[in-house]
């Protein structure tokens, strides 16, 4: 292709796209991100929507007090180098002021929780379009939300009644207090994700990359040993293997995958060849069929 | 490498979500830990054979009532393309999401079951592949298992759409007829031993070696702008690009352009696509421009090519699928949506509401129920600048939006 003539892959020109309608048709959007592949590249993405302005509205991290270090680390050096705002909301808050229970035993896991601190968020700042970094290849559920999906004020998704979108049209009118979760990326696959990750040279956090970690076993699945918050049996042997994480939530839900892939090359070529999809290392949405689909309408993302 | 956008059609019970199960599953594409979660699914619920639907019904209620509500999204690839396919609701009462999965299709795929032919909802879902102009549709005659593999059935059903194919206005299209069976896997992937008299392509071969085009590419150029980009920094102090998407040809530096609607001339200064600057900006990028001159544009402006305007009015004539539970009704006002513009609209008349089965008209009706298709006149509050959806996809086409419930509730065809 000649040097000089830009004609930008059509996932990536449909995103820059859907961040201009947000800016344009919008109050207040937020970024949601989370310091996972897929909200570093919606960062990028945004970048490239508005350059050479900033982009034009604030990060919001919904922080489950059980994240990765390298990932908080990460998060705050990318927010800072941006220079935009980061907002933080702690999941810890509010299960110290009892609004939220948080469970116990071998299958505890916050991530269910982020919800209610998501939504106590958009009202505190008023927030009207959340954009998030969820694809439509990730989960049958998520296989069926439009780019705009409108929230009422509890936040639920009705998920038998979205509107529909034609063309590339997106409708952003809503009344007040009500909110839209956009996807820019919901028509890329995991390798998309990754492959332009490599493409753009994009620094993620370290433990995408295979390490060695401290680990034990459980229903098939290999949890990281090196974090307190991970609840494990004592008869449950820590071992350490060489492991990378293929998404990156909270600790307690996010089993790592054995792996031998120290680079982004490597990394890529490993998804492309991989027989396990990438929300199988996610024991939330075993937890039923609807798993997802339920989360949704309570108001997650 | 490539990207193909499917959209499945055809009536309910026909099969859409188990063709695109066995399609992922012929191709390899379901990953272990998917399979077996439809292996068990399969046999909790007494089959003996593997529900493929699961795959892709994704809610709940879908799952209760073994139907598609909503739109899927499925994604997968071969050595050569990358696939999206859409798989779309049958029933009547989801026809509006059948229209959203269908509305960016390259390539249609409308299931018919070979032993109840052509019914209602072959008619209706023909018809809108065709009001959407889309150039290639496959005709997947599909449960030929059913009814003993039968040329004879083939060759009727074949017959039907090629008639009513003859009866449609839009000649352009390219109509490729696959008999299969998506539960045994017959012509889906690997050429079925069952239906020796079948000499054409597999459904996925057929796919592979598509070549698509879209009215798109044939069209002006349109720049819509979406948003002013203004960094005010020292850097980029006087700094002001239009940001948009280019549809239909290009876009070069030194370019001589037309501002609409204030039709003020000027040339491209610069093209941007983040922090490289380029001489020509591509169809289907999304990139920001600067004019050499310091002229007055904002969100809904459009740039074109000198001599290459498209039509100003405060009045269209379209053709309308209605998508509400509330009629269309004469009179009525909405909000209209065309790109990225907005404005007002107003129905001044109701002329007709059209037959999907290519059968005719009914004249001057009272209004347009659900998942009707019509034809109407609006006024507009702003002039909106605007091409025949024949020409041009993108700009030839708009939305509806009711005032009182925010909703999108029709898609226009400009005529």
């Amino acid at each position: 292709m000649n040097q000089n003539t830009i004609q930008v892959d059509a996932l990536e020109s449909e995103a820059i796209y859907i961040f201009r309608e947000v800016q344009a048709q919008f109050e207040k959007p937020v970024l949601l991100f989370s310091g996972g592949k897929d909200s570093i590249t919606l960062v990028r993405l945004a970048q490239k929507a508005f350059y050479p302005a900033k982009i034009p509205f604030p990060l919001l991290h919904i922080d489950t007090g059980h994240n990765f270090p390298e990932t908080i680390e990460f998060r705050d050096r990318l927010a800072k180098e941006l220079g935009v705002e980061l907002i933080v909301r702690n999941v810890q808050d509010n299960i110290d002021s009892g609004r939220v229970k948080e469970e116990s035993g071998r299958y505890a896991s916050r991530n269910m929780l982020q919800t209610e601190t998501l939504l106590d968020a958009i009202e505190e700042f008023g927030f009207d379009a959340c954009i998030g970094g969820a694809r439509r290849d990730e989960e049958k559920a998520r296989a069926k939300e439009r780019i705009f999906s409108v929230r009422d004020d509890f936040g639920q998704w009705d998920e038998k009644n979205q509107r529909p979108e034609v063309f590339d049209m997106l409708n952003g009118r809503i009344d007040l207090g009500q909110n839209v979760r956009v996807f820019p990326i919901s028509n890329w696959t995991e390798l998309d994700v990754w492959s332009y990750i490599k493409q753009e040279n994009i620094e993620i956090p370290s433990i995408y990359f295979a390490h060695k970690r401290k680990t034990f076993v459980r229903d098939g699945m290999i949890w990281s040993a090196a974090d307190e918050v991970v609840y494990r049996d004592e008869e449950e042997e820590v071992v350490e293997r060489m492991v990378r994480f293929r998404t990156v939530g909270d600790m307690s839900c996010t089993a790592a995958v054995l792996s031998e892939a120290v680079d982004i090359s490597k990394v890529v070529e490993e998804i492309r060849d991989s027989s396990i999809s990438e929300r199988g290392a996610r024991i939330d949405d075993k937890r039923s069929e609807a798993a997802m689909e339920k989360r949704k309408q309570q108001g997650y993302f | 490498m490539k990207v193909l956008k499917i959209a499945t059609a055809g009536s309910v019970d026909d099969g859409k979500s188990t063709l695109i199960g066995r399609i992922l599953y012929d191709t390899k594409s379901l990953t272990d830990d998917k399979l077996e979660a439809i292996e068990e699914k399969s046999k909790q619920r007494g089959f003996d054979y593997l529900d493929f639907s699961l795959a892709t019904d994704g809610l709940v209620a879908e799952r209760e009532q073994g139907i598609t509500i909503d739109v899927a999204h499925i994604y997968f690839s071969t050595p050569s393309k990358s696939f999206i396919i859409a798989d779309t609701p049958g029933h009547i009462e989801y026809t509006r999401n059948m229209v959203t999965g269908a509305s960016t299709a390259q390539v249609s795929i409308v299931l018919i079951d070979a032993r109840n032919g052509v019914v209602e909802q072959t008619y209706r879902h023909f018809f809108i592949n065709n009001l959407l102009r889309i150039k290639n549709v496959v005709i997947a005659i599909n449960k030929m298992d059913l009814v003993d593999y039968s040329e004879e059935k083939y060759n009727i059903i074949k017959g039907e759409i090629e008639y009513l194919s003859s009866k449609s206005e839009y000649k352009g299209q390219n109509l490729t007829f696959i008999p299969l069976s998506a539960l045994k896997g017959d012509n889906v992937v690997d050429h079925s031993e069952n239906m020796s008299w079948y000499k054409g392509s597999t459904l996925m071969h057929h796919l592979e070696n598509l070549e698509t085009h879209d009215i798109n590419d044939e069209s002006q150029t349109r720049f819509p702008v979406q948003t002013v980009i203004r960094p005010k920094t020292n850097e980029y102090h006087d700094f002001r690009g239009y940001a948009g998407k280019v549809y239909g040809g290009d876009l070069e530096i030194g370019e001589e352009i037309t501002v609409l609607p204030s039709k003020t001339r000027s040339k491209i200064k610069s093209i941007h696509f983040f922090d490289k600057e380029y001489t020509k900006a591509k169809s289907g990028s999304s990139v920001t421009i600067t004019l050499e001159d310091n002229v007055n544009v904002s969100r809904g402006d459009m740039l074109v090519k000198v001599a290459q305007e498209p039509t100003i009015t405060k009045q269209l004539d379209a053709t309308i699928c209605w998508m509400d539970k509330d009629p269309l009704q004469a009179s009525q006002k909405y909000y209209i949506k065309h790109g990225v513009n907005d404005g007002q609209a107003k129905v001044t008349y109701l002329s007709s509401i059209i037959k999907t089965d290519f059968s005719g008209i009914e004249e001057n009706p009272s209004a347009l129920e659900l998942n009707q298709i019509g034809d109407i006149q609006l006024k507009l509050s702003k002039p909106l600048l605007v091409d025949s959806y024949k020409e041009n996809k993108s700009n030839g086409s708009f939305i509806l939006i009711n005032p009182k419930t925010n909703n999108t509730v029709g898609v226009g065809f400009i005529k």
